[in-house]
């Protein structure tokens, strides 16, 4: 009798053990499938906050006619993309030559940061060609719109160039930053091209 | 297990307003969304005979050409005949105030037509206009009666007449050579008119059922080890 | 300084300890979770509650989400449904969810609250338990109603001019009444906009509250079971009763597994389902609101038929008030008179499983009166159905005012002593 007891008792333990492992590796299971599934479920509440189709309508390139635009001038009214302002400026031969040599006083003066401009745009001049330049007029300090200031936004040159007046953020024609100012970087430059000479296409 | 099944046959029978008004048989009709060139050609139907009078003010043509498998500029040569962008809406220029004046009634958007009435009701009301010379515009519809709009298709079908018998007038004919399709190539078209509102009354349609099917099969999985996992635990309590 | 420092206990992880000096959090988990006892006996029946607090989590996410697209305006509202269900990224499933949340939400309450009949749930310790459920159905329903005005359709406006128009059967007051809800001489922007602010923030609030007070008076006076007996009256030498296990893990897991099968069923619906054969998306809502043209025939959701159908089966006047105010009374009193069952029932067992014959044939034909009254209310009116709905509409109210006579006449078994597999 009592070494059956024994024996019964014995069994019954190995038996708890298994159960106990068996469930173990059931509640880590069930657990990972749930954490898929919950994951999935997921997805389409943060997929709902992307933007949506009109948004994206909205935001599609839009085209700018800069026949009228003199050298010198930033276009006027501004026009915007993706609701953003977008500065286009006109340069004389004179400020295009004058952008490759005051440098002294800039952060950045050759692009190096690539997340500021497309490829074509990492020069001098920060645009695909001298005398057109397209920056998004947006301070990459804190998100104010910058001024456009046609001269003596620097004191020592008398070249104009872009002034934020929340932060007193300068930038220079090229929309490069100076040293020393709140805004780490230069202005950014929105994907654009040229669809004839007088037409820009941003976007 | 009656009580069920009585509910059931009750449900089967459906709410009153999917009962159709009208007595003329409706021919059936299936939406296949997987059939592109149906759905392009009904795209292109849409724009050519009904857009000038009728919006699809919801959609939009990027959206349409995307999941119609239409190359943009394709679109915006061929289908675009409002001057909008590829991702505007697919309205039309027509002043709603001075159209009801036009035609008694504005002519609804319809976007929502096939879910609205159903795609057989649409298929068929496109395949039932008549010669009916009581009616102001001579045409009468079989699905519709006395229906403000005239048979915008009649180019394509021809000039369609009641043929009456024993005073009963439930078959339809088309005077031979009248219009520029036979009368198969016309179903055709209509079908392919209608696959394509079926389309646009819920574009998402197809992704629905898509992900539909994979989280079906990812619940029966989660299901299983659920099961495993109860049955597990519930081996504690006795008589179970 | 040491008398100020909270207490801490001497089990437990040093967070957990921190947390339990200041918070009950591991005695809040014990009370209703691992040493809240259910009775071990629960059936398919007790999955119900559980699954209508998945619902309302669900129809809570959903509904924020909606609310992030929807546009509460005449001109807007219609089109925003549709922005949400083409534009945006998912919003179709989202919508769908809601939409098809909503119906099931009636349909897991509608079980439950049947799962209370049969086993007597109502009964004595749990009236209050009772009479705050029935202020949730009824909570639910006005909420359905002010989120089906929403989507601004056609049958959202004329259903809920309708239902409206009830509140004008009132005497004296009725059409005052009417202007005042609707804040217009018509269904109108005005009514839309004070609809959403109530569907979205005050009766869900209301809900949210009343479903905590519901679980707080339930785990007061503990589940009842398909037997209908006091598990408590049976308890081991440390206080638990001997046919209760632990809520935690045994119901969970139960309830668990529940949920995703139920979520099968669900999702079958939204995925390859949504309009449910225009019985969960009716068709006439897919058309925006048109204050000139009715729908051929306008019935509620489905959700609302069995009551819809009592409303227009009283079709005499009476005490020389219109027949119309007599729908209105009936209406309402077929939806509030199940909170005086815990004093109607007098039988001496709680559960179907022991009363009399009399009890089943009540329950049974109530259940199948409801049912049909649930589809007379969908289909247009007609003579037939008409005398249908009445015959069953007296079934339904002799149910309830029957019930203190056929509990008390009938033979009923005897209640087991311990609980029954």
């Amino acid at each position: 009798m009592s070494d059956g007891d024994v024996v019964r008792d014995a069994s019954q333990e190995a038996g708890e053990a298994a159960s106990s492992s068996r469930r173990y590796f059931l509640i880590q299971a069930t657990s990972a499938v749930g954490a898929v599934g919950a994951v999935g479920a997921a997805w389409p509440f943060v997929m709902y906050w992307t933007p949506s189709a009109k948004a994206r309508a909205l935001g599609a390139p839009v085209r700018v006619d800069v026949s009228k635009l003199a050298p010198g001038e930033m276009l006027s009214p501004i026009v915007a993309w993706r609701g953003k302002p977008i500065f286009i400026v006109a340069r004389d031969k004179a400020t295009i030559d004058a952008l490759k040599v005051d440098t002294a006083e800039l952060a950045d003066p050759d692009s190096v940061n690539p997340e500021q401009q497309p490829d074509f745009a990492a020069n001098a001049w920060r645009s695909e060609r001298p005398e057109i330049g397209v920056y998004l007029g947006i301070c990459t300090h804190l998100g104010c719109s910058p001024k456009h200031v046609v001269s003596n936004n620097f004191e020592d040159t008398g070249q104009g160039g872009f002034f934020c007046p929340c932060h007193g953020s300068k930038f220079d024609l090229a929309g490069r930053v100076v040293k020393g100012v709140p805004a780490p970087d230069n202005l950014e430059v929105p994907p654009y091209r040229f669809e004839s000479d007088s037409v820009i296409i941003i976007g | 297990m009656k009580k069920l099944l009585l509910v059931l046959l009750l449900v089967c029978q459906g709410p009153a307003w999917a009962a159709s008004a009208s007595t003329w048989p409706m021919e059936s009709f299936k939406g296949d969304l997987q059939n592109m060139p149906s759905l392009q050609n009904g795209f292109k139907l849409y724009a050519n005979y009904c857009l000038g009078c009728h919006s699809l003010q919801f959609q939009r043509y990027e959206r349409t050409a995307d999941d119609l498998a239409i190359p943009h500029d394709i679109a915006l040569k061929n289908l675009v005949f409002t001057g909008q962008k590829i991702g505007g809406l697919i309205t039309n220029a027509m002043p709603r105030a001075a159209s009801k004046d036009w035609f008694g009634a504005s002519p609804p958007d319809l976007t929502m037509v096939t879910r609205v009435r159903s795609p057989e009701w649409v298929y068929n009301y496109l395949n039932t206009f008549y010669v009916d010379e009581d009616r102001p515009l001579g045409v009468n519809n079989k699905v519709f009666a006395n229906v403000g709009m005239p048979n915008v298709l009649l180019e394509l079908q021809g000039v369609q007449r009641e043929v009456c018998a024993e005073g009963h007038c439930d078959h339809l004919a088309v005077d031979n050579g009248t219009g520029t399709m036979t009368t198969e190539e016309f179903k055709s078209a209509t079908y392919d008119l209608t696959n394509f509102l079926y389309y646009v009354s819920e574009p998402s349609r197809l992704d629905r059922q898509r992900i539909g099917i994979y989280v079906l099969l990812f619940l029966i999985i989660l299901g299983c080890f659920t099961y495993l996992l109860n049955r597990e635990y519930w081996k504690d309590v006795g008589g179970h | 300084m040491e008398k100020t420092k909270p207490q801490e206990s001497q089990s437990g992880t040093g967070l957990m300890n921190w947390i339990d000096a200041r918070f009950p959090a591991t005695e809040t988990i014990e009370y209703h979770a691992s040493k809240y006892y259910a009775p071990k006996n629960v059936n398919f029946w007790y999955y119900f509650g559980w699954l209508s607090m998945i619902v309302l989590i669900m129809q809570l996410l959903s509904g924020l989400w909606l609310t992030m697209n929807y546009v509460p305006s005449g001109a807007g509202a219609f089109a925003s449904v549709e922005y949400i269900m083409r534009d945006v990224e998912y919003g179709w499933l989202i919508r769908y969810l809601h939409s098809t949340g909503a119906s099931f939400f009636f349909i897991v309450v509608y079980a439950h609250m049947y799962r209370a009949l049969a086993y007597g749930s109502y009964r004595g310790p749990r009236e209050l338990l009772w009479l705050i459920g029935m202020a949730i159905f009824i909570a639910l329903m006005a909420e359905g109603f002010l989120g089906y005005l929403l989507p601004w359709g056609n049958m959202s406006y004329w259903g809920a001019q309708v239902i409206v128009s009830l509140f004008g059967a009132i005497p004296v007051i009725g059409p005052d009444l009417m202007e005042w809800i609707r804040g217009d001489f018509l269904m109108s922007e005005t009514t839309l906009n004070r609809f959403f602010a109530l569907h979205v923030i005050a009766l869900p609030l209301v809900l949210v509250m009343l479903v905590f007070v519901h679980i707080v008076a339930l785990h007061h006076v503990g589940s009842n079971n398909p037997d209908g007996i006091e598990i408590k009256k049976n308890k081991d030498e440390n206080g638990v009763p001997l046919d209760g296990i632990a809520f935690h893990p045994y119901i969970t897991i139960h309830d668990i597994h529940a949920t995703v099968v139920f979520l099968f069923i669900f999702c079958a619906v939204v995925f390859f389902a949504p309009e449910m054969g225009g019985y969960f998306l009716e068709k006439p809502n897919f058309e925006m609101a048109d204050p000139l043209k009715t729908p051929d025939h306008i019935a509620p959701v489905w959700y609302y038929t069995p009551f819809y159908a009592m409303l227009r089966a009283a079709t005499y006047p009476f005490l020389g008030l219109p027949a119309k105010f007599w729908g209105f009374v009936v209406m309402v009193g077929a939806i509030v008179i199940p909170a005086v069952l815990p004093w109607l029932d007098r039988s001496p067992v709680k559960s179907i499983r022991y009363k009399g014959r009399l009890s089943k044939a009540m329950l049974t034909m109530f259940v199948i009166s409801f049912f049909i009254l649930g589809y007379l209310g969908t289909q247009a009116p007609s003579k037939a159905g008409t005398i249908a709905a009445q015959i069953c509409t007296a079934i339904y109210f002799a149910y309830f005012v029957l019930m203190p006579w056929y509990t008390r006449v009938e033979q009923t078994k005897p209640e087991p002593e311990r609980v029954t597999g």
